[in-house]
């Protein structure tokens, strides 16, 4: 997956525990007003999270939690996703 | 021929015993239930961490965002929710921060506040029942290992309310717990929700700075507003779990002097039926010697 080549450091929490931490190159999330996605040193950003998949690449991984909205803040190179609540499924491309 | 003596006590011994083995479980029980309280409170940290830094930024750049609430109004009506379990047999626990509600709610009615109740747990609900208060709401079964929906479900009636204007504001009472020897009955006003003041405000790091510059997606006035029920949720649910693991620590405690106590009673019991049991066998004895005597002398 050569999306970005610099990472950025993504969490994604929950109210009941943290759900994954780690280093990812390109996030696309859903907001309130539409998709975006997220390259590592993106502007200050708070956004609502609609319901939905988050996609979280990481180098030739990808995660994708489902959630049920929350928040979404991009600060310092960090993406922390406060989401109310979410099921986390693991997809591992062969590749 | 065992004395009836004897026998009552050899009955009591079993019953003890039987007794100890019922403790013992539930010291047990609760020692691994408050590994998992404990756990359950270090897991919820990073949001509730993360909610207060994200409050904090989002109050600082929206400037006077308002929200219904943030709205501090004139106090007539006091919302009181207390935490306790619904199972007793945990020492102190429930009765220290009932004793300091009621105390609370006794000093608000004396200055004229109308209060309304919202217990939790079975044990507050029949304690104040009992005393004639009434109570607006109860959650029942929830202590016991408190999960986020059910501190939803507790912060939307409570915002419901504070919405409404049936009550002005509302503080809980809760135990924090500190040590596995030490739980604190605690009050904190969860609404009107005061936004968290950061640490670093009066030092003026580079954090206040960095926020300032923030997107919004949409207004800030919006995401302010889906944050803040978020917000008390997650505070609630901290409360809870704060809780749940002091009552598993107090019973667990609890347990462990009752189990050691039926242990001291059972050593008192036993040294007392070895002391009737020789008696016994002292008088048998005698009376036998007396009786062979009796019979050589004639």
């Amino acid at each position: 997956m050569a999306v970005g080549t610099t990472p950025m450091r993504v969490d994604v929490v929950s109210p009941e525990e943290l759900l994954w931490s780690g280093e990812a190159e390109f996030v696309v999330a859903k907001t309130v007003d539409g998709e975006i996605g997220i390259l590592a040193h993106h502007e200050p950003l708070m956004a609502a999270l609609a319901s939905g998949t988050v996609t979280i690449h990481t180098g030739g991984d990808q995660i994708s939690p489902s959630i049920g909205g929350g928040f979404l803040q991009i600060l310092d190179n960090t993406v922390t996703l406060l989401v109310d609540e979410a099921t986390l499924e693991r997809d591992n491309p062969t590749e | 021929m065992a004395s009836a003596e004897l026998r009552a006590i050899r009955r009591r011994i079993r019953s003890v015993e039987s007794t100890k083995k019922i403790t013992r479980a539930m010291e047990l029980i609760a020692a691994s239930r408050i590994v998992k309280a404990r756990e359950r409170v270090h897991a919820s940290r990073p949001y509730a961490d993360k909610m207060i830094e994200v409050i904090r930024n989002v109050a600082r750049a929206s400037g006077d965002a308002s929200d219904p609430l943030l709205e501090r109004r004139d106090l007539t009506t006091m919302g009181v929710l207390v935490v306790t379990s619904d199972r007793g047999l945990a020492g102190a626990y429930n009765s220290s921060v009932l004793r300091r509600a009621e105390r609370f709610m006794v000093e608000q009615r004396a200055r004229g506040v109308e209060l309304r109740l919202f217990a939790v747990g079975k044990k507050a609900q029949t304690y104040f029942a009992f005393r004639g208060y009434e109570i607006a709401e109860s959650f029942l079964a929830v202590t016991d290992q408190p999960t986020y929906a059910d501190a939803r479900r507790i912060a939307t009636a409570l915002m419901t309310e504070y919405r409404s204007g049936a009550v002005d504001a509302v503080d809980v009472f809760f135990t924090v717990y500190r040590s596995a020897l030490s739980y604190v009955p605690t009050r904190t006003e969860v609404l009107p929700v005061t936004p968290p003041v950061s640490d670093d405000e009066n030092e003026g790091t580079a954090g206040s700075e960095v926020a300032v510059s923030y997107e919004f997606e949409p207004d800030p006035g919006v995401i302010l507003g889906r944050l803040l029920p978020r917000y008390v949720e997650s505070a609630i649910y901290g409360h809870l779990l704060e809780s749940s693991a002091s009552e598993h620590a107090s019973r667990q405690r609890a347990m462990k002097a009752a189990t050691d106590n039926a242990e001291e009673l059972i050593k008192v019991l036993t040294r007392t039926a070895n002391q009737a049991r020789q008696a016994e066998i002292t008088t048998e004895i005698a009376e036998i010697v007396g009786g062979a005597q009796a019979l050589s002398a004639s």
